[in-house]
């Protein structure tokens, strides 16, 4: 009976001890590392998602590469959209700060990128909620949940 | 046959230690691997500490003075107009900006300075907020840079910890620049 009660004791004391160890661990490695997300839509056709319908791209999203925020042209990156805290997007960079940008149904033809920030623009033009609509796009990296 | 034996129990000495210092140092790098963890998962959700500099928060917050900042409410979208909250720079990611909250996405904001004869509005955007400094003379905010996305901010200053004679939660906006609607009566 002492034996079973200090068995389950030392079950338990094991449990909470890797929970302790594995959940920061799990957490650090999502934040700082890697990250796995679902791509939705059909603002990334033909690079994402190219049949559409149901059958959704997987991608994972190397977080260590932007700990200094570089980026380079044509890099695919996720950002939180400026329009809704709560969703993030996926586009490619088609500009850097500094350069000049001919944009497609901005409100200005052409637009120069502020310090700090970078215009974004989905493959699929027309489809894609990106810097033509909100304009610069700046490191917004986690979202909020309600 | 006697130095042959004494040889082997110099090899496994050798390599007895070996082990030992091996096994030290990988329980060193593992204890450090789980407390920078845990470490990350406490600045990341629950707050971090931070000294302010600059004079644009005079006089709720002066130079050198040092804040707590707590993550959740960022997390959980329950920053309130009136908060002083610690943002990314939108110009330059690895500074940080210390301001009040004027307007929420939606809100009437002034953008005229009190001096102005003419008065004019504008209507923060959606997924934005507007930040102005509490020492409206010297502070570059909204003002100058128009509003922020959401995202860009990363904790709300919820106490202030140094000087000690200015300890505990920090006072409303002296600067009456927040406009006040319909549903914040209640």
């Amino acid at each position: 009976m002492a034996q079973q009660t200090t068995a389950g004791r030392r079950y338990l004391r094991a449990f909470v001890s890797g929970f302790f160890v594995a959940v920061p661990v799990t957490v650090t490695v999502l934040d700082r590392f890697a990250y796995v997300a679902r791509v939705e839509g059909a603002s990334m056709q033909p690079f994402f998602n190219p049949e559409g319908g149901s059958k959704s791209d997987i991608v994972l999203l190397n977080r260590w590469s932007v700990r200094n925020y570089q980026v380079q042209r044509g890099d695919i990156v996720s950002i939180v959209s400026p329009k809704n805290p709560q969703q993030k997007i996926i586009k490619r960079v088609i500009g850097l700060e500094g350069d000049f940008i001919r944009t497609l149904g901005y409100k200005n033809q052409y637009v120069r990128v502020p310090d700090g920030h970078f215009w974004i623009e989905g493959d699929h033009h027309g489809h894609s909620l990106d810097s033509n609509s909100f304009g610069p796009a700046t490191w917004t990296s986690s979202s909020c949940h309600r | 046959m006697g130095s042959a034996w004494s040889e082997r129990r110099i090899t496994r000495w050798y390599v007895e230690m070996f082990r030992r210092v091996l096994g030290k140092t990988l329980g060193f790098v593992g204890y450090t691997i789980q407390y920078g963890c845990i470490a990350h998962c406490a600045f990341e959700y629950i707050g971090e500490f931070v000294v302010c500099s600059g004079p644009s928060m005079e006089p709720t917050i002066i130079n050198h003075d040092v804040v707590f900042s707590e993550r959740m409410s960022r997390h959980l979208c329950k920053i309130q107009k009136g908060d002083i909250v610690i943002a990314k720079s939108p110009y330059d990611p690895n500074m940080n900006i210390c301001k009040r909250v004027i307007g929420l996405e939606g809100d009437k904001v002034c953008t005229s300075s009190p001096s102005d004869l003419f008065k004019t509005h504008t209507y923060v955007p959606k997924g934005h907020v507007w930040l102005e400094g509490d020492n409206l003379r010297n502070s570059t905010d909204s003002r100058s840079y128009g509003p922020i996305p959401y995202a860009l901010i990363r904790g709300r200053v919820c106490l202030k910890l140094w000087p000690p004679h200015s300890f505990g939660t920090l006072s409303e906006s002296p600067t009456k620049r927040i406009i006040k609607t319909q549903s914040d009566s209640d």
